[in-house]
């Protein structure tokens, strides 16, 4: 850290190391769009070495993904490479080619593509086209670039469907992308990437769109592809955990520029850059439900149109210097070898004069204490009587089927569920998509109306516990102010032609009726915006001037305002990027402690429901296979299930990357509206025995104080 | 697939059945029946009228009996022997009208719908592709004009311009006159095509799986061509049912301008004169055409996207 | 403390964008309080054909608003004498004298027979002059039914004077331009009125049909399927034809707006429940009922307006088709009939190529139908465009 070489900023002609594959240098890629230049990626250094695995990481807006498309001219209007280079060079003894340079229409670029470098995209689904079958879009990719016959091509492509994990390759071959699952189309698109042995493989978030137990699947075939051929990869992802997963070297970029370069445990281990040290930090971690908090960058990443003067960061840096930062743009530093970083505060001559607390401990501190535990706030006590007592709770939605709609079927959405909320806790709901977990909490909301069961509710008044699901509209009134959700999606839960004032103040017009004049409902909509941290005076604006993070804070507003008991944040967080889900995590937890609230947080982010859960059940085909304290789930797990996809989540710590054998479940779910008989994880379990597990439903085993889990072999398995 | 059809023909029963009672309800609106109107006609023109052979007819049609005792015997007689009834104004049966002049309509039909096609097609394709171009800007407002003209005055102003220019006849068809037909009935289909076209093309052209298909390296004409082009086409197909019903339409219209011995002017005479035996029958085999059609386009929209083939499984 | 060769530096924060869209964080206050229609209103003035579609529609209706005093004759009014009279033209400057008099005016005419066919033909004669005013006296009328005046937008400074024929005259003598100010009344209110109906059968059965859901919505789906399987223009010819004879103008008009607006209402049908249904999935309007939002108040309160202006659009839209239409109708005779004047009827009179060589002017209401139509095609389109100003 004491002898700073400036990084060279550009390679001379032709000087690309031997060991590098691929040398992105000050690319610059550009969209004139009406409203002026936006300045996607300004300035993107790179280097790709032979055989590894670069991550690109930033949050959303960052340019990671036109960094990505620009290597191989896949930008499309208004966007274009400014200036810079990307130098490419296949095999070392060959002239290195600029791809920058290269027409995006012209042959050389098309031998490049699919030939030399593929590339895999976030939407497995929608990059297939409809209209032709996995194989014709195998085949083609193929013989684009290789001279092979359609039958030496059908045969190679066959072993290429066998080769990325696709069971019964000959059938699949002749299957359209749409009969597939999202795993499987994604194994397509990796099949169709690889078609042509490239030297590179450019992925660009490949697994954001995946569950977790299929996101394990595609990294862990993407590591043995990449063993086997000895290929390098450029992956982009905003997601710490999998880079921790899959990389050997990570670039960070913020606002079109990469901050900090290094070997993934440089980063993880040694970060520089504050907005590294940042981004890791507010990774959630155990023990906020406990009463912690996470370090959550304040702010969020301008539009690119809105650069900041100087270091693009500084606004949100803790450790900005007034006058350097905000004025003048760090230059890349480079602090060893593969090794660089950009800011101020590395730099020897600028960091020589300032008095070393200008560096805050953050800066140099390992990132090993990221969660902060609170000095004494003990969890609150659960009372023993439950807040909300589901009971048996099934939903079903009728299948129909021609010209007459006649129902020929039903996908058991939430089938027979049996759940406890006590006062005061937070549980946390966790499974696949398809699991029924979201529909279960629109039920207990009476947003859905429940085919049977019973969802009591013990009023604040200490009468009788209500049942929910038979209430008509006009009795749920009272109990729609105590009980409210959250939705996940930012954008499409707030009616955009309503003000803040109309959004907020709605539910206490028409549910608590009691003081409802004007000034009334200004008042407590003010107070409101105050507590989830927006200015008052926003009330008159309307949700688009709002970012998704505002707005999220709306809704938490909007669901606060009536002071409700029970508040079910349906996936609250999961649209956000990292930096602003650990301000809104930490807004909850706040908010849980002064309002006295009671979460049931749906999510299928198991860290996140990890660290703020005080227990969690684990839903699968619409029912609960298991649900217990939150440390006894994450560290005996006694479904298998539980099991498996906690082996799936990546750890945001590349040391523990091997440690352990992992569990790895099949992609594909069982069709909801027609559920395996027995138990319905048999099909995909590990430890199934057929005599028991595919004929008889298994009943809730207790494991221990409140640890229940719905497999035969419950306490007997050896499960982590 | 086979399902499909299945499914798709029984559904058309309902409809060819609703779409017999609509026209019959047509042919039956105006006030007095067709024996009523002829006597008068024949009384007018002094002729005497021969009682026998009035009530006769009477009986064929059922005439003065409730309205679904007469429409059986017209149905029945149309679906055992084609017999559609009697042209009053041309004094022969509508059968024998109709098939002396479908000949000619649908010759005209098959080269309107040539034309349409081979004019929409490169347009369409290159107005998407070369998006904001002089070319596309051109060939947007040319289309926008094709749309707004009706095509009568198109008509006029052709048959105008080739009288005052050429000095040519206007009485009898020729082949200068048949291609103004064909321009002028193929405008608005080819503007709409051109109009939707491109902006499915464009569509299509900003889905995630055009630029993966790029990024394996296929040529930027070859990927057009195989991937969204084969999506956007769909509209071509539809056009099919729409063809020999609007064209008729369009005839009627066109007719009026240009002398053509086709089913339009037919038509529109049967219309004006309230010949209501021939005009119901000419609506009623235009709206099954149009039934059969969908049907024929529906097939090939499932024959060539396999999303809709597969999922009527 | 800086080395020479560092990036140079990049201006700052640059001056904000066009205020549009909801896509930039950091927005003018103006914008962040704009509600919908203002949001659409700056969307919609960026389309340049569109807000010239806009002003070309509204002189359209103005025209027909105030067509008794626009036009300087009644649409019956004929001059005999004047039998496919040429247009003439307005001048403003006599330069026949000695120097240049001021003062509106136009030639008069001089008959001429045609030396081979002997047909009696006017054109226009440069040696007659006569004066023309601005509001100047001519028939009386009832502007807007209400009060009776004589005064028109011009005509002759006597009103004993020969009439003016500034876009010619047809084969009774009949003044154009008059008759198509009045022909725009009809025509341009055809669309408008068969637009209601259809909207008012679209959005009932629509709505219905997509909040109910279910055997309903089957039902309706159903009917609104076999209306679209229907061949529109034999199916509307076939109609018209069926409207006896013997109905009065105003009856024979209203029917025939019915029968137009029969075909149109399935596309706006299709599209009401279309926006019923992926609306009634929305969260927002989910959070509405649990926010304990009752059913109208769900409906007309959240989820009308959130399409009220992909409505509009639509609906200006279907306008021109229904113009079209129109004057197709009665071009041929089963539409309108005189003695009421649309822009089709007046068609009627130019059916002959051999009438139009000799008065081409008499296809001068079909450039007012195009006009019509691109303008309103036009104003539909920014209108669907600029219908989502929330659009990610």
């Amino acid at each position: 850290m004491t002898s700073h070489v400036r990084a060279t900023p550009t390679i001379a002609d032709a000087h690309v190391p031997e060991s590098d594959l691929l040398v992105i240098d000050e690319l610059a890629t550009h969209f004139h769009t009406d409203e002026g230049v936006v300045k996607a990626v300004d300035g993107v250094s790179l280097t790709v070495p032979h055989g590894k695995t670069v991550c690109v990481v930033g949050e959303s807006g960052c340019g990671k993904s036109v960094t990505a498309r620009s290597v191989l001219g896949l930008v499309d209007p208004p966007g274009r490479i400014e200036s810079g280079h990307i130098w490419w060079r296949p095999s070392p003894p060959t002239e290195p080619l600029d791809l920058a340079a290269l027409d995006p229409r012209a042959a050389a670029m098309r031998r490049v593509r699919g030939g030399q470098i593929g590339m895999v995209f976030q939407e497995p689904m929608a990059s297939l086209s409809p209209m032709y079958t996995i194989g014709n879009q195998l085949t083609q990719a193929m013989r684009l670039h290789l001279p092979l016959s359609a039958a030496e091509a059908r045969e190679r492509a066959i072993a290429q469907l066998a080769r990325v994990g696709i069971p019964q390759p000959e059938k699949r071959f002749d299957a359209y992308p749409f009969q597939l699952s999202g795993g499987m189309c994604q194994r397509a698109m990796i099949a169709i990437a690889l078609a042509c042995d490239p030297g590179l493989l450019i992925a660009d978030e490949p697994t954001t769109a995946l569950d977790v137990t299929t996101q394990a699947r595609i990294l862990d075939l993407l590591r043995e592809l990449k063993d086997q051929t000895g290929m390098a990869m450029i992956f982009v992802t905003h997601d710490l955990g999998v880079v921790a997963e899959i990389a050997d070297e990570v670039a960070v970029m913020y606002l079109g520029r990469v901050v900090e370069r290094g070997s993934v445990f440089d980063i993880f281990d040694r970060p520089q850059h504050p907005y590294t040290v940042a981004l890791l930090e507010s990774m959630p971690t155990a023990g906020l439900s406990a009463g912690g908090r996470l370090n959550a960058i304040s702010g969020m990443v301008p539009h690119p149109g809105n650069r900041p003067a100087g270091c693009a960061f500084h606004p949100r840096c803790p450790s900005m210097i007034p006058g350097l930062c905000d004025t003048i743009s760090p230059p890349e530093l480079t602090l060893g070898d593969r090794r660089s970083a950009a800011c101020h505060l590395l730099d020897a001559e600028v960091a020589a004069p300032p008095p070393p607390s200008r560096v805050p401990a953050a800066v140099v501190a390992p990132a090993v204490t990221r969660a902060v535990p609170a000095p004494a706030a003990p969890a609150p006590a659960p009372s023993g009587e439950p807040l909300l007592s589901v009971q048996g709770l099934r939903m079903y939605f009728p299948v129909k089927k021609g010209i007459l709609g006649r129902t020929v079927g039903h996908v058991r959405a939430v089938d027979d569920v049996d759940l406890e909320i006590r006062q005061g806790e937070t549980v946390g709901l966790v499974g696949e998509s398809g699991c029924g977990k979201t529909t279960l909490g629109r039920c207990i909301a009476r947003a859905l109306d429940p085919t049977g069961g019973r969802i009591l509710y013990r009023d604040a008044e200490g009468g009788p516990a209500v049942d929910l699901a038979q209430l008509t509209s006009a009795q749920l009134r009272p109990y729609r102010g105590q009980v409210r959700v959250i939705f996940q999606d930012p954008f499409g839960s707030l009616n955009p032609r309503k003000t803040l004032l109309q959004l907020i103040g709605e539910p206490l017009t028409r549910i608590r009726r009691a003081d409802t004049s004007d000034s009334s409902i200004q008042d407590q909509v003010a107070d409101m915006l105050r507590r989830v941290g927006l200015r008052p005076e926003y009330m008159r604006r309307y949700p688009h001037a709002f970012s998704g993070g505002e707005r999220q804070r709306v809704s938490i507003a909007r669901a606060l305002i009536t002071r409700p008991r029970l508040v079910v944040a349906d996936e609250a967080v999961s649209a956000l990027d990292v930096s602003v889900r650990a301000q809104i995590l930490n807004l909850l937890r706040d908010l849980q402690d002064e309002y006295r609230l009671t979460y049931l947080f749906i999510s299928h982010d198991l860290s996140v429901v990890e660290s703020l859960c005080d227990r969690v059940a684990v839903m699968y085909l619409g029912k609960i296979v298991e649900q217990a304290g939150t440390r006894s789930l994450f560290t005996e797990p006694g479904h298998p299930y539980t099991a498996a996809l906690l082996s799936a989540v990546p750890q945001p710590d590349p040391h523990r990357r091997s440690q352990g054998a992992r569990i790895r479940l099949a992609d594909d779910l069982p069709d909801p509206a027609d559920p395996p008989p027995g138990c319905p994880f048999h099909t995909r379990c590990p430890h199934r025995d057929s005599s028991i597990c595919a004929v008889d439903v298994p009943q809730p085993r207790r494991l221990g104080a409140g640890h229940l889990a719905a497999c035969h072999y419950a306490g007997d398995l050896v499960l982590k | 697939m086979l399902s499909f059809l299945g499914r798709r023909l029984l559904y058309m029963v309902p409809t060819l059945f609703l779409i017999s009672v609509v026209s019959f309800a047509i042919i039956q609106l105006p006030p007095g029946d067709y024996l009523t109107a002829l006597t008068s006609e024949m009384e007018a023109q002094g002729e005497t009228v021969d009682n026998v052979q009035l009530e006769a007819l009477r009986a064929r049609y059922g005439l003065g009996e409730p309205f679904h005792v007469q429409y059986w015997k017209w149905i029945s007689g149309i679906v055992s022997d084609l017999d559609f009834g009697q042209s009053f104004e041309w004094g022969r049966p509508v059968s024998t009208l109709l098939a002396d002049r479908l000949p000619l309509t649908v010759a005209l039909a098959g080269a309107t719908l040539l034309f349409t096609w081979l004019v929409a097609l490169p347009i369409g394709i290159y107005s998407a592709v070369k998006q904001y171009s002089i070319g596309d800007y051109l060939a947007t407002t040319l289309g926008l004009l094709g749309l707004a003209t009706p095509n009568f005055l198109l008509a006029l102003l052709l048959m105008w311009i080739a009288f005052s220019t050429f000095g040519l006849s206007v009485g009898r068809p020729n082949a200068v006159t048949l291609a103004i037909a064909v321009v002028v009935l193929g405008t608005a289909g080819t503007a709409g095509l051109i109009r939707i076209l491109r902006a499915n093309l464009l569509d299509e052209l900003r889905k995630p799986y055009v630029v993966a298909a790029r990024a394996q390296g296929l040529p930027e004409r070859r990927l057009l061509v195989k991937y969204p082009l084969r999506v956007a086409m769909n509209p071509f197909f539809s056009t099919i049912g729409w063809l020999l019903p609007g064209l008729v339409g369009g005839e009627v219209i066109v007719a009026t301008v240009i002398n053509l011995d086709t089913v339009g002017p037919l038509l529109l005479g049967a219309l004006q004169s309230q010949d209501m035996y021939l005009a119901g029958s000419i609506i009623l085999i235009l709206s099954a055409l149009t039934v059969i059609g969908t049907l024929i386009s529906d097939i090939a929209l499932a024959w060539l996207d396999p999303r809709v083939r597969l999922r009527y499984r | 403390m800086l080395q020479p060769d560092s990036p140079p530096e990049r201006p700052g924060v640059a001056a904000d964008p066009a205020p549009d869209g909801a896509h930039l964080a950091v927005e003018p206050e103006a914008v962040s309080v704009a509600s919908q229609w203002k949001l659409m209103w700056w969307r919609f003035r960026r389309h340049r054909l569109a807000m010239a579609g806009l002003i070309v529609t509204a002189l359209f209706y103005f025209v027909a608003v105030f067509a008794d005093f626009l036009a300087p004759y009644g649409s019956g009014t004929f001059e005999s004498e004047h039998t496919y009279a040429p247009p003439q033209t307005l001048r403003i400057v006599d330069t026949s004298g000695d120097g240049w008099d001021w003062g509106l005016y136009v030639h008069g005419y001089r008959a001429e027979r045609d030396p081979e066919t002997l047909e009696l033909r006017y054109a226009v004669d440069e040696a007659t002059r006569i004066p023309v005013r601005l509001f100047a006296e001519g028939e009386t009328y009832r502007l807007f039914g209400l009060f009776e005046t004589d005064i028109h937008l011009f005509g002759t400074a006597d009103p004993d004077a020969p009439p003016v024929h500034l876009l010619g005259a047809d084969r009774l003598g009949r003044d154009q331009l008059s008759r198509i100010i009045h022909g725009t009344r009809i025509s341009m209110s055809v669309g408008l009125i068969g637009v209601s109906v259809a909207f008012v059968l679209g959005i009932l059965l629509g709505g219905v049909s997509g909040y109910v859901g279910g055997k309903t919505d089957t039902v309706i789906q159903r009917v609104v399927e076999f209306f679209m399987s229907l061949p529109t223009l034999p199916l509307w010819l076939g109609l018209a034809a069926a409207v006896p004879r013997d109905w009065g103008p105003l009856t024979r008009y209203f029917a025939i707006t019915v029968v137009l607006s029969f075909v149109a209402w399935t596309g706006l049908a299709r599209e009401v429940r279309g926006r019923f249904l992926s609306l009634r999935e929305e969260d927002f309007v989910t959070a509405a009922k649990l926010d304990g939002v009752g059913r109208p108040g769900v409906i007309f309160r959240h989820m009308l307006p959130s399409f009220t202006s992909h409505l509009i659009a639509t609906l200006t839209l279907s306008i021109p088709a229904m113009i079209l239409a129109e004057t197709a109708l009665s071009f041929l005779g089963l539409g309108l009939q005189a003695p009421v004047v649309s822009w089709g009827v007046l068609l009627q009179e130019a059916q002959q190529i051999r009438v139009i060589s000799t008065a081409p002017w008499l296809l001068l209401p079909g450039l007012a139908v195009v006009t019509a139509v691109l303008a309103l095609n036009f104003l539909g389109d920014g209108l669907r465009d600029a219908a989502d100003p929330y659009r990610r």
